[in-house]
């Protein structure tokens, strides 16, 4: 099953988004990844990349971030498992994303590709 | 002792030049970044640079690029935020190009590939109101020195930091669209900005500590050459 692993700059911005998709993304895997090494604001690239080992059951992982330095540290986080672990980050809103990711990743046969595409498709949502 | 090793103790001591710089500018670094971005960017670099050189301690007899690239990765796990990534990812990638030692031709690959791994990173151009605004000026002076002008090495990154300088300066006027300075709009104008001054200070480090290990002349106040007589290969 793909796993998704929300990367924010607050761990407590992370986990709440991963406590509202999980309740629509049933046994999905999702693992919130936040905070600089202070345990302040921000986010580090090895966080990142253990919690990518951590959520990975070899499906594939798909990374959804929210502001800049979290995009790049994803970056970084990914290129350091290339070759062991099929990861992608998603160019997609922080918390539809993860909520729509979720949702396809709960079908066991969803593939990286097909959460991807439904991550970044949040990208269209309307409010009003 | 080896060429390879002396280089090495002249990387440490860049290295140790930087931490103190940073843990000396760690308010004014973190005054600026309160102004226009989330106000951590002296604690993020000053807590990085120790990491490092503690990354680094016992290596006095690695290859100099062993040294660089262990310096990357230290930043990359210890500073965050973006200047983590940016400074620890491109020092990290451009240390292979100072695998055959350090030299004027190695330096400049070295320059030329951090710059290139900074732009591809943070999607960043000239008057974003970011490091690139100090760095891009500092690098292209300091090929051109060596290739055009064959100017001493030292006195090429005299030019180059002097060119950096200015770099920093013109980030002032400018309305940030790259970094979190962007969300600001309007009122990221005024402000100079963190990341060009602290890459300006890591060169100005540079420089420093090159002067007791290189001959030339430092041309700090100079301006630079309008221009070039000749292209430098590749530019």
């Amino acid at each position: 099953m793909v796993s998704i692993v929300v990367v924010s700059h607050s761990k407590r911005a992370a986990e709440g988004i991963r406590d509202v998709a999980q309740e629509m993304g049933g046994d999905a895997t999702i693992l919130p990844v936040g905070g600089d090494p202070d345990g302040g604001i921000g986010t580090t690239a090895p966080a990142i990349e253990e919690g990518i080992r951590e959520a990975s059951d070899g499906s594939g992982v798909l990374v959804i971030a929210d502001l800049g330095s979290a995009v790049m540290n994803a970056e970084i986080a990914v290129e350091a498992v290339e070759g062991e672990i099929e990861a992608t980050i998603a160019d997609a809103p922080i918390l539809e994303g993860t909520l729509n990711a979720a949702v396809s990743a709960a079908q066991p046969d969803a593939s990286l590709s097909e959460v991807l595409e439904r991550a970044e498709e949040a990208r269209e949502l309307r409010k009003l | 002792m080896s060429e390879s090793n002396e280089q090495t103790e002249v990387v440490l001591a860049v290295l140790q030049a930087i931490a103190d710089r940073i843990e000396a500018e760690k308010k004014h670094l973190t005054d600026l970044d309160s102004a226009i971005g989330d106000a951590d960017h002296g604690a993020n670099m000053h807590r990085g640079f120790q990491e490092a050189l503690e990354q680094v301690e016992g290596m006095d007899d690695e290859e100099p690029a062993t040294v660089v690239k262990n310096i990357g990765t230290a930043l990359i796990s210890e500073v965050g935020g973006a200047a983590g990534p940016l400074y620890g990812g491109s020092i990290m990638s451009a240390s292979q190009e100072l695998e055959e030692g350090i030299t004027p031709e190695t330096s400049i690959a070295f320059a030329e590939a951090y710059l290139d791994k900074l732009q591809d990173r943070g999607d960043a151009r000239v008057g974003d109101k970011t490091m690139v605004d100090a760095l891009v000026p500092a690098v292209h002076t300091y090929k051109k020195s060596i290739e055009s002008d064959e100017l001493p090495p030292l006195t090429a990154l005299s030019k180059a930091v002097d060119a950096a300088e200015r770099g920093v300066d013109f980030t002032v006027g400018l309305r940030a669209s790259k970094g979190r300075a962007s969300y600001l709009g309007w009122r990221s104008v005024g402000h100079q900005d963190p990341g060009a001054t602290s890459t300006l200070f890591m060169l100005e480090e540079i420089l420093d500590v090159a002067a007791d290990h290189l001959e030339g002349e430092i041309d700090r106040d100079a301006r630079s050459p309008t221009i070039p007589d000749e292209e430098p290969e590749d530019a």
